[in-house]
């Protein structure tokens, strides 16, 4: 072994500690399996379980974690995976990271990749000022402490997540000025009649809506452009015939939730429109390489938590409670469905960019540098889009909706990683040397 | 805030006193520093996705560069350094 570099022997290795990669660990650490998470964030939850310091921890998030902190997991926390790969022996799985600047090779017989989702960013002129978040991002930045009290802020873009953040943002203290909902509102109106059939998801709409009773929420509607210098003053809202501009401090702009699949694209796991295929007992097409929660389909923390149940249980080689976890996951996936059909991003959206738009903000692309009979491939030949350090974790979705293109292939180091990380990835070594030495 | 306790960072030379467990990201956007970082044009830019996926809040943390201050917990001590002080 490497000096400098940590090595840890597994049994299971498990990447993301959101909702499905502790369901993972959890399940596979009870069956009596070496257990490691690795997870990038300061805290274990994941994006959706992290809250903010003072606040009640949801009631599932406690059970889930007091329930993995007595599996006996070992967690691995603030490490970025860079690679993640078949050992040269075929006998099982090297997973790279880097934290705190250091190396660290952790080896296992399974993998679980449960590395979660991000936010989808449609470009429009303006995006690219300070003050423009994510939704989610702005949840993210509310939850890790930043003050939204008095700001005006203007929620838009599509999907569930918009409503909760406006009442969480007015519970803040902020003024939400206004919610706008691209999908229209047959869509809308739909979707929440489904909910009918799951009277806990109508409750929670209701008390989201009551959080910031006042605030107008308006569907088939969008922001077209962000304005200001140094950092965002207004925005322009319209539902394609009328515009309006509205002053604010804030705004929080995204369209739904992306699969993030950088991983299992690098090990050559088959992922279909986005979304990684998994079996019946979340396996992917690579044997011993499982998938659990959002990465193999955007479908919320239960849908996530059985998921990396079944997957967790499948990496241990266990049978228990299969059948009761698939007929859970059955009603969860149909809402999913449904979900994706009611918010899917309206075509006008592709008209508000301008050619002055930046499309990747890594490298200040704009959209009249790019040619449409392109590949995302040539694209990034010529212009450099996609090659910066989110290496088209953000552009590469707005692409894909604007020219109808598809991702390119992952290369390593799937995160930006001091070089001296990268060599201790490939300097390989079979695990069965290392699971006889352990 | 119910915290009776504070944390220290400084950032751009500058003192900011925030909760524990605050991310440096919050630590920064909170005392008003909205532009983090100049990008390769040489526009303002800010935290986006707050998660660590699209870099755009990568600032130096005692002495260490291309650091994502989202993904960072504020402690006593730690020193940031943004673009603004570039700027100004």
């Amino acid at each position: 072994m490497s000096a400098g570099v940590a090595d840890i022997v597994a049994d299971v290795v498990v990447v993301g500690a959101g909702p499905g990669g502790i369901a993972a660990a959890t399940r596979a650490a009870e069956s009596g399996r070496r257990t490691v998470v690795l997870d990038e964030g300061a805290e274990l939850g994941g994006n959706i379980w992290r809250h903010r310091a003072g606040d009640g921890v949801p009631t599932q998030a406690r059970k889930w974690m007091a329930r993995f902190a007595r599996s006996g997991a070992m967690v691995l926390n603030g490490a970025s995976v860079v690679d993640a790969r078949v050992t040269s022996g075929g006998d099982g799985f090297l997973v790279t990271a880097e934290r705190a600047s250091l190396a660290c090779r952790v080896h296992g017989r399974a993998l679980v990749l449960a590395t979660g989702s991000r936010e989808r960013f449609i470009p429009f002129p303006g995006w690219t000022l300070p003050g423009v978040h994510g939704v989610g991002g702005a949840q993210a930045l509310l939850k890790a402490g930043l003050s939204f009290a008095g700001k005006r802020v203007v929620i838009a873009g599509t999907g569930p997540l918009l409503l909760p953040v406006a009442a969480t943002l007015a519970r803040a203290g902020a003024r939400v000025v206004l919610v706008a909902e691209q999908a229209p509102a047959r869509a809308v109106v739909g979707f929440a009649l489904g909910l009918l059939t799951r009277p806990e998801s109508l409750f929670q709409g209701a008390r989201y809506r009551a959080g910031f009773l006042g605030t107008p929420y308006r569907t088939g509607s969008w922001v077209s452009e962000a304005r200001g210098t140094e950092r965002l003053e207004a925005v322009t809202v319209t539902d394609g015939r009328t515009t309006r501009e509205i002053v604010c401090d804030v705004l929080c702009a995204a369209y739904g939730l992306i699969p993030s699949v950088e991983l299992p694209r690098l090990l050559q796991c088959h992922v279909s429109d986005g979304a990684v295929v998994v079996d019946d007992l979340q396996q992917t097409s690579r044997p011993g390489v499982y998938c659990a929660g959002e990465a193999t389909g955007i479908g919320g923390a239960e849908l996530a938590i059985v998921e990396g149940e079944l997957a967790g249980l499948s990496a241990a080689g266990s049978a228990t409670d299969v059948e009761l976890l698939r007929h859970r996951l059955r009603p969860l996936r149909r809402m999913a469905a449904r979900m994706e059909h009611a918010f899917a991003p309206r075509a006008e959206l592709r008209d508000i960019v301008t050619p002055d738009t930046i499309v990747c903000r890594c490298e200040d692309v704009r959209l009249r540098s790019i040619e449409s009979g392109w590949n995302a491939r040539q694209a990034k030949l010529y212009t450099r889009a996609g090659m910066g350090p989110c290496q088209g974790r953000v552009c590469g979705a707005s692409l894909e909706f604007l020219f109808g293109w598809h991702a390119d292939t992952v290369r390593l180091p799937s995160e930006p990683a001091l070089l001296s990380t990268i060599l201790a990835g490939t300097a390989d070594e079979s695990a069965d040397s290392l699971h006889q030495g352990a | 805030m119910t915290d009776t306790w504070i944390v220290t960072i400084v950032a751009d030379g500058r003192e900011l006193r925030v909760a524990p467990g605050t991310s440096v990201a919050a630590a920064l956007l909170g005392a008003g520093i909205t532009t983090v970082r100049r990008s390769v044009t040489g526009e303002p830019r800010g935290p986006l996705c707050g998660m660590g996926v699209c870099f755009e809040c990568r600032v130096t943390i005692d002495d260490v560069p291309h650091q994502r201050a989202c993904l960072v917990t504020a402690k006593n001590g730690l020193r940031v350094t943004t673009a603004q002080q570039d700027a100004s």
